[in-house]
């Protein structure tokens, strides 16, 4: 078991093309860390001076992961995490 | 209910129990009816109190030209609210919209630009402020950063809420613009400090996420991540499930984006019943179904509705 990661089309360029990625992790900077190391370059379009970057999201079974613990939030084996840029919503 | 004239009929919308979509008697649910304000949606009070402000603030005049990016119901409303003041409005809307939307503006003699759909509504953003920038006599509301679109739920929708339910624990709702959010978020938070602020975000086909890189990506500037509690993404398939729940239970009639709203709410009264906790839990039903018909949203298996709605923004 790993967690399943959900690229956006935008950062496919990182994983070959690959839509889900998996990665290994006790928290969510580790998975990054661990998906960096596969796929090189990912890290950094996902971080900036160590935090999220301002127009990534990123949620861990679909909560956003900034008001769960941010880059600290724990992560488990069987979880999906989904990454989403900020775009503007609907509803308006 | 008497009024002198349409507008003055906004708000004051209908709280009711939703008996049956309720866990239990201590974790209970609540659906704000904002489908009975004059156009058919919430975004009648952001309409109104924006172009009052516009008005005090001396921008507009009869006759003026109000520009505005949206994706349908604040065009709607801006439309009535237009027509009724004699502005000229010219909307930029993406087109990957539903027709109901369209008709509706043209109705009310609003002109419609479409933006293109691959970006959704961050195109039609983009688009909208360049040809504002094109037209300096033209005036844009932009309901993404006006402070008037979430005062009018801190003055009205806020206020409604408490006075209606005074135990209320949680408030959910769709995350657009985020001023409803805010609004009410702020205001209480205010009164109650415990309550909790929950956003519902809709989560769309891969077209609409379609920037060239991250940085192209967008936030409103009236979006403070401090007003909210917590924040879910929510995929069509969950918000249309929802939807139909919505009818099914409680006989609920309502737009996709309410769905999504009652997801995130039901995730809350589960943690709620999980944490022994009481819980008065308001979701907020942004609008009815009736605009969202020809998308076969309400028809056919949820398989065929969710694969009809695939790059449709729907909220």
């Amino acid at each position: 078991m790993a967690i399943e990661v959900r690229i956006p089309t935008i950062l496919r360029a990182y994983t070959d093309g690959a839509k889900q990625v998996e990665g290994t992790g006790s928290t969510l900077g580790e998975l990054i860390a661990d998906l960096d190391s596969k796929h090189g370059g990912l890290g950094e379009r996902l971080l900036d001076d160590g935090g999220l970057r301002r127009f990534v999201n990123v949620y861990l079974n679909d909560e956003d992961v900034r008001f769960l613990g941010g880059l600290d939030t724990p992560v488990r084996d069987g979880d999906t995490v989904t990454v989403l840029p900020a775009v503007a919503g609907g509803a308006g | 209910m008497r009024y002198e004239n349409l507008l003055d009929s906004l708000g004051g919308t209908p709280l009711v129990g939703l008996p049956r979509l309720s866990p239990s008697a201590t974790v209970r649910l609540w659906a704000k009816l904002e489908d009975r304000n004059p156009t058919g949606s919430v975004k009648d009070r952001a309409a109104f109190y924006m172009v009052t402000q516009a008005e005090k603030d001396g921008l507009l005049s009869p006759g003026s030209t109000i520009i505005e990016p949206t994706s349908g119901n604040t065009g709607i409303s801006l439309a009535m609210v237009a027509k009724l003041r004699e502005y000229r409005l010219i909307v930029v809307m993406p087109e990957n919209t539903s027709e109901e939307r369209r008709q509706l503006l043209r109705m009310y003699g609003a002109e419609v630009i479409e933006s293109p759909a691959a970006g959704g509504s961050n195109e039609a953003v983009r688009l909208a402020k360049q040809i504002a920038g094109e037209h300096p006599d033209w005036v844009m509301l932009y309901q993404y950063g006006n402070e008037a679109n979430a005062r009018a739920h801190y003055e009205t929708t806020g206020p409604e809420l408490l006075a209606d339910l005074p135990e209320i624990t949680h408030f959910v709702a769709g995350l657009g613009t985020t001023g409803t959010l805010m609004g009410v978020g702020r205001y209480l938070r205010e009164r109650k400090p415990a309550a909790k602020i929950v956003a519902a975000e809709p989560r769309y086909g891969e077209l609409v996420y379609g920037l060239r890189n991250v940085d192209e990506g967008f936030v409103p500037e009236l979006y403070d991540e401090s007003v909210l509690t917590t924040r879910f993404s929510v995929s069509s398939a969950d918000a249309l499930r929802r939807t139909r729940e919505l009818v099914a239970s409680e006989g609920i009639f309502a737009g996709i984006s309410a769905g999504a709203a009652l997801h995130a709410g039901l995730a809350m009264a589960a943690k709620a019943v999980a944490e022994g906790e009481r819980a008065d839990i308001v979701v907020l039903i942004a609008d009815a179904g009736w605009k969202y018909l020809s998308t076969g949203a309400y028809d056919g298996t949820l398989e065929e509705a969710e694969g009809r709605l695939e790059g449709q923004l729907w909220a």
